[in-house]
């Protein structure tokens, strides 16, 4: 909890503290874990893809909203989490995760001012910017020019999944993630 | 804990994402520079992981195959037309192959023909895709004394899957023959014309450099060839279909969509082996 504002608050306590901390590491573990379901063996088509959406969304809402649970340490985990899952080249995911994070806590004094329809254009443009990018380092490092329809396909699914989940973290971000209800 | 003033503090904030940046450059290099590194690092989460998804596979192909039985009870009616059709056909087929084994037989006693080994095979449950998005593979789950080795082969029910690229200790990766990397050495049946079948990533892997003279007909079966000492000859691949812009390609036989289980044959071919993999594993061969 916040020490600088003023008011009466309870005695912290042991379970309290973990209370905090629990709620504090909740957006980083909750991405972690839909990365672990979504590599579950579903046969979903366009697994992979959903998979790679569902770890941009959660980073760039948690960037914009509330940037001090999605640090870029852990973002850096999650993104090296997503490329051992993926047998992708370690580091591609990493490096476009982190991209998500800089460009959301850079615009988000301006992302929290406006309506959905506007952050969820900025979603998709640095959606569609990621994978244009993981596009090229993958094409990159595996010497070879990849079909580009992959990475279309890729930057639309995560803009399509974002305005659902991002539903379900907004009731999050008021409840369960939320330090000040511990 | 160590205080700080704020300036530095802040200044350690702004510091942090750079250095990750500059971070996540260098894993990269590392990957591509140590490949058996990231290989091993996989391998272990994938180790890890394995159990839990064949633990959850169970149920979930339950999922699946209520979900075809409700699909197939729309189209039983078309479904046992084209059956009995095809029953007919196969009746035909079937007495023209044991007519040929019989020769074939006969044929082999005349010639004292050295009958080809019976290859060792075990079989593994497909967990996960282990393809992402630039790749088309799959994960096996093993036991944790598995006798499987890089390179060996994977075959399904009808034809020939991939080969195994990538080992741990209870799970393998078995990289799917319609990969973009994979190319596997092919014969068209019928005019045993030799050709390389490339992966494209699609359904449908693609033909190439079929000998000067030979056109691949629409309909040939193509089997794998010997060459390069890395399948041996005559597996089941797939039958030649060409494409809209006129592109011979390949529909495998194996159903790669759909992979629940596939047998590991162990031909004893090491043909193409990453080298680092013959080197780890060389004092456990006894051959």
């Amino acid at each position: 909890m916040d020490d600088r504002l003023p008011g009466i608050r309870p005695r912290p306590s042991l379970w309290r503290r973990l209370d905090g901390i629990a709620r504090r590491s909740f957006p980083t573990a909750l991405t972690m874990l839909l990365l672990l379901i979504t590599a579950a063996p579903f046969r979903l088509p366009g697994q992979a893809e959903l998979q790679n959406a569902a770890a941009l969304s959660c980073v760039f809402f948690w960037s914009v909203y509330r940037p001090g649970s999605m640090p870029p340490p852990a973002v850096f985990l999650i993104g090296l989490l997503a490329d051992l899952l993926d047998f992708a080249p370690p580091g591609v995911g990493v490096i476009s995760l982190l991209v998500a994070h800089g460009v959301a806590v850079r615009w988000r004094r301006d992302l929290m001012r406006v309506g959905f329809l506007l952050v969820w254009l900025a979603f998709a443009a640095v959606a569609t910017g990621l994978a244009s990018l993981q596009w090229l380092l993958t094409s990159a490092l595996t010497f070879r020019l990849l079909p580009a329809g992959a990475a279309l396909f890729q930057a639309a699914l995560a803009a399509g999944l974002y305005p659902m989940l991002a539903v379900l973290l907004s009731r999050a971000h008021r409840g369960i993630a939320e330090p000040a209800n511990a | 804990m160590i205080r700080l003033s704020v300036p530095v503090r802040q200044a350690l904030a702004k510091l942090t994402l750079p250095v990750f940046i500059v971070a996540s450059f260098a894993l990269m290099l590392l990957g591509k520079a140590d490949a058996l590194l990231a290989e091993r690092a996989r391998m272990a989460l994938a180790d890890a992981m394995a159990p839990l998804y064949a633990a959850l596979a169970e149920p979930l192909s339950g999922v699946h195959r209520g979900i075809e039985g409700v699909r197939h009870v729309a189209t039983v009616y078309d479904d046992n037309i084209r059956l009995r059709d095809e029953n007919e056909r196969l009746r035909r087929w079937q007495s023209v192959a044991l007519a040929l084994d019989a020769e074939n037989t006969t044929l082999r006693a005349q010639l004292r023909w050295i009958p080809d080994p019976a290859p060792s095979y075990v079989t593994a449950r497909v967990v996960a895709d282990a393809g992402g998005i630039y790749a088309r593979a799959v994960l096996l789950s093993l036991g944790p004394n598995h006798s499987v080795a890089k390179g060996q082969i994977a075959l399904d029910d009808r034809g020939l899957v991939g080969r195994v690229t990538e080992l741990g200790a209870r799970s393998a990766r078995v990289l799917l023959l319609t990969d973009l990397n994979s190319r596997v050495p092919v014969i068209l049946e019928n005019s045993r014309a030799r050709a390389i079948l490339a992966g494209t990533n699609g359904a449908r892997p693609r033909l190439m450099y079929w000998a000067e003279g030979v056109q691949p007909a629409e309909g040939e079966r193509v089997v794998t060839s010997a060459e390069a000492n890395t399948f041996p000859p005559g597996l089941p691949v797939g039958v030649v279909r060409y494409s809209a812009s006129n592109v011979p390609e390949v529909l495998p036989l194996a159903r790669l969509d759909r992979l629940e289980v596939v047998r590991l044959f162990d031909y004893g071919l090491r043909g193409v082996v990453p080298p680092e993999a013959s080197v780890a594993r060389m004092p456990e061969r006894r051959r």
